[in-house]
């Protein structure tokens, strides 16, 4: 009885192996078999969005198929394509952030190139010479409130920074880590800006005291927590000052006025450029080219700012009329010297993980 | 007479066993050693002028000593209230016999086979946001971990106290009522000494399970709790500070080691007594009260082990408050709005693909490892096995994040570069799953007598005829048990996969965590509803081992 299983066992076994290796094999010549259409791959970060119509304009362009690649909020993504970058799990990455810039760069992980439209781009932009990072969209981060819910609870809404550590305003905000968030890390940059490196941390103590609420990402807090966004319980969130711009946008009545508002007053805004650019190692040099061209064309830019809520850093590219009415740009952001944020922005970081999580 | 001697353990050095024991050695060395040692060299090496900062970093950040002290307290509490919890259950269990038991030790069983991310997933449903267990909401991230852990090694205290536990019924207790002694005199003079060595190693064992928790942490623990496990991977891919993510790592393997090593002392010290494993002593309830005390225990497995999962999977079928199956038909779907771009069904079939090749590596492995170790057992003296069996044993007490940091800063270029191969995550996969191979095999192995083959020897027979005649029938039963441990292991490993896999190839417990890491009903949903299917998976993998396995041979 016993001897008979084996046989069966041993069918078994070589049976799996057998589909199991002929799928390989199938998978790896599916690869390259639909080789009249060739794969570019974008890795970029979740909050990555790229309208359907603009999607489809971008494959036929490139006589492509267009493959993306979501790996995580800003920071986890650069740093999962630097890991790799041995072996590129991508042909471009898109959204480096300004504050991460240099570490990519350092990471030696891009091909330089210039693609059209770059002349369309306001120099104080291009941050990177050599142009392995080209910038693409911008933002102003700062704090955004919900209008509504200050009326109800007669409460004035913040105007500055220092407002949030008031104990009026106890349990009120949401913010993003900045190890994990891009959003986040341009607020932590934007308050060491406002107190100095000598206060900042004084600052976030007294947040924490006022029971601010860290998510991960910009999705888990504006989407998650945020009471004019979500079932949240938080009035107020770091987000974008484009952001009222999408709440009008995106709500079924039609408003004329949005539900949120922004801080830009006081230096309280950062302003965050996202960078995109070619990944050393791919196989396919100049579809990649072609594909940076497509990203900085009108066509590409002109589809940002109702997907990803940030304003086209091609300055030729037509706004919405939603953006033109309601989303805004700081006149004067917070600013802080690259050089020192290369210098300092790990030491930051840990001071700021070692006191706040 | 010596010299004759000589010759034919000369002649045995090269048995074909012994040369067999290679195979899973060259795989140990290439996928394991050589990973470990990336993280040692990366830790101490003087990169960008760090030169020992990390050491600072560790010991001189209050955090980090907070993460270090939080891993050992929460792995403490978690033990002994997991202890807490299984102590008057496998009293009952090991003392009486009622009907539908066997099904109640089984549903017992489950939790512990579950991947970690569907545990979070459960706990999350239960008591989460959205709860469906009484609408209790339990906003404590750590009320959430401890009581994820608990239900998550309930069983093995179980098991291990149940089996060890009912031995002891019986005679010696017996004679001591006979003497004279009060029930309760003879449990503290008589029972409890007895019992301490399974008392002490099913704790080790369950304190090294949630000391390395990873998924748990991760998912349930936000970011405000963090274990050294969780911390590593944080600092390598959120901070990218892999200089402290190493160290961390050598701190990680230092420790679960020493606990590793405290554990099989205690259990070497249980097998000492050997009690026999006849369950004669087993007796129907006949009073109300010790009824009571059953339907109590069943009560309390059902709640712990049962409606977690139940809650799983209700969370699942649920849109707003109506039953639904949208969940899961959009885990077919592809959207480009969707976190994948690509429908996450795909995850299944990579999962499941995975899953049969780790499956064939970690049995071939497994197989010639045993084969290897009985080799030693028997032509030379046990010293060697005791030598060899521990360091198969390995990958059992690294943590999976170690393993998938090591793999990906060391096998990412020349000599070895797997980093694009399709086969580096089953690989970590039978690294993870390999032990698990090994445990089942060796007792199956070590029972057959002998003589059996050293009769078809001098019979005739080549090593691999009697391999093929005598051993590989003899221990079919055990094989099928070790390759759905090596399938199901590979499902739900989370901890090396979410280092190793890349962006196009994303495996079910990477699904799982990235849809409960983003907002949204929908991904919530989805979230169960995948869940919902490995749990399902997984718990059928484990029903089977049961129906395959030898009554009581393993611990676990």
């Amino acid at each position: 009885m016993k001897l008979q299983l084996f046989p069966i066992v041993l069918c078994l076994l070589v049976a799996t192996l057998f589909s199991c290796s002929r799928s390989e094999e199938k998978s790896e010549t599916t690869q390259p078999s639909p080789a009249e259409i060739p794969v570019i791959t974008i890795m970029t970060h979740d909050s990555f969005s790229v309208s359907k119509g603009v999607f489809e304009q971008f494959e036929k362009k490139l006589q492509a198929k267009l493959v993306i690649y979501q790996s995580g909020d800003a920071g986890e993504a650069l740093n999962k394509a630097i890991l790799a970058k041995n072996n590129p799990l991508a042909d471009i990455f898109y959204g480096v952030d300004s504050t991460f810039l240099s570490r990519a760069l350092k990471a030696d992980m891009f091909i330089p190139y210039t693609p059209q439209h770059l002349d369309t781009v306001d120099k104080s932009l291009q941050l990177d010479p050599e142009n392995r990072l080209v910038p693409v969209d911008f933002g102003d981060v700062c704090l955004n409130y919900d209008i509504e819910w200050f009326k109800e609870h007669n409460l004035l809404p913040p105007t500055r920074l220092e407002d949030l550590i008031k104990p009026e305003y106890l349990g009120l905000t949401v913010v993003q880590n900045p190890a994990t968030s891009s959003p986040g890390l341009a607020f932590l940059l934007a308050t060491i800006s406002r107190f100095g490196e000598d206060g900042y941390l004084d600052y976030w103590q007294k947040l924490k005291a006022n029971k601010v609420e860290i998510t991960n990402g910009w999705k888990d807090a504006y989407w998650g927590k945020f009471t004019a966004a979500s079932e949240g319980d938080r009035p107020i969130v770091v987000s974008y000052a484009s952001s009222p711009a999408a709440e009008v946008f995106y709500s079924e009545t039609k408003l004329s006025k949005a539900p949120t508002a922004v801080v830009l007053e006081n230096n309280s805004a950062f302003r965050q450029i996202e960078f995109a650019g070619i990944l050393k190692g791919t196989a396919k040099l100049e579809l990649a080219k072609k594909a940076m061209d497509f990203i900085l064309s009108a066509e590409f830019q002109e589809d940002i700012p109702l997907q990803m809520f940030v304003f086209p850093a091609n300055s030729t590219a037509a706004l919405p009329l939603v953006f033109q009415e309601h989303a805004q740009r700081a006149e004067s952001p917070a600013f802080l010297d690259p050089q020192l944020i290369d210098a300092k922005r790990e030491i930051w970081l840990r001071e700021w993980i070692e006191r706040m999580l | 007479m010596d010299r004759k001697n000589a010759v034919v353990i000369k002649k045995r050095i090269f048995h074909p066993y012994a040369v067999v024991g290679l195979i899973p050695a060259i795989f140990f060395l290439l996928f394991y050693f050589y990973p470990l040692s990336g993280i040692l060299v990366k830790s101490f090496s003087l990169e960008g002028g760090r030169n020992l900062s990390f050491l600072d970093q560790v010991f001189g950040s209050p955090r980090m000593m907070k993460v270090i002290w939080f891993t050992f307290w929460q792995a403490g509490i978690s033990t002994l209230l997991t202890l807490i919890c299984a102590f008057p259950c496998a009293f009952v269990l090991s003392r009486y016999t009622f009907r539908g038991k066997r099904t109640i030790r089984i549903l017992a069983s489950i939790p512990f086979v579950l991947p970690a991310v569907v545990v979070a997933a459960a706990f999350q449903a239960c008591f989460g946001d959205k709860p469906f267990f009484f609408g209790i909401t339990i906003d404590q991230p750590l009320v959430l971990i401890l009581l994820a852990h608990v239900f998550y090694n309930f069983s093995v205290m179980l098991r291990i106290l149940t089996g060890f536990w009912s031995s002891l019924q019986g005679r010696i207790s017996e004679a001591a009522m006979v003497l004279g002694a009060s029930p309760a005199k003879v449990f503290l003079t008589v029972t409890l000494p007895l019992l301490k060595p399974a008392i002490f190693a099913a704790s080790a064992l369950v304190f090294i399970f949630c000391f390395s928790s990873f998924g748990i942490i991760l998912i349930l623990g936000g970011s405000s709790y963090s274990t050294i496990e969780a911390e590593i991977y944080r600092q390598a891919a959120h901070l990218f500070n892999l200089p402290l993510a190493s160290f961390l790592s050598l701190i990680q393997i230092t420790f679960t080691f020493l606990l590793m090593w405290g554990y099989t002392s205690f259990t070497r010290r249980t097998a000492r007594f050997s009690p026999d494993t006849e369950q004669i002593h087993l007796k129907p309830p006949v009073h109300l009260g010790e009824k009571l005390l059953i339907a109590g225990v069943v009560l309390f497995i059902f709640c712990l082990c049962v409606v977690p999962l139940l809650a799983l999977v209700a969370a699942s079928l649920t849109h707003a408050g109506k039953l639904t199956l949208v969940f899961y038909q959009a885990l077919f779907v592809n959207t480009t709005g969707s976190i994948f771009y690509i429908p996450p069904f795909y995850a299944i079939k990579n999962s499941l693909l995975f899953a049969v090749v780790s499956l064939l590596i970690a049995l071939t492995t497994g197989i010639c490892a045993a084969l290897f170790i009985r080799f030693c057992d028997r032509k030379f003296s046990s010293r060697w096995s005791n030598f060899f069996d521990p360091i198969f044993m390995l990958p059992l007490s690294t943590s999976a994040v170690t393993l998938g940091f090591g793999i990906i800063i060391t096998l990412d270029k020349p000599p070895l570069n797997l980093r694009t191969s399709i086969f580096l995550i089953p690989i970590a996969h039978a690294l993870v799953g390999f032990p698990f191979v090994v445990r089942a095999l060796l007792p199956a192995l070590r029972a057959i007598p002998e003589q059996f083959s050293e009769a078809a020897s001098m019979l005739g027979a080549s090593p691999l005829a009697v391999f093929k005649a005598i051993d590989l029938p003899l221990m079919a039963k055990a094989l099928v048990a070790g390759a759905i441990f090596a399938f199901t292991i590979s499902l739900g490993e989370f901890g090396a996969t979410i280092f190793t896999s890349r962006p196009e190839t994303p495996t079910i417990p990477v699904a799982i965590y990235r849809f409960l890491s983003h907002p949204g009903a929908m991904n919530y949903g989805q979230a169960m509803a995948i869940s919902t299917i490995l749990m399902l998976v997984t718990a059928a993998g484990f029903v089977a081992i049961e129906h395959f396995r030898k009554e009581s041979t393993e611990g676990f």
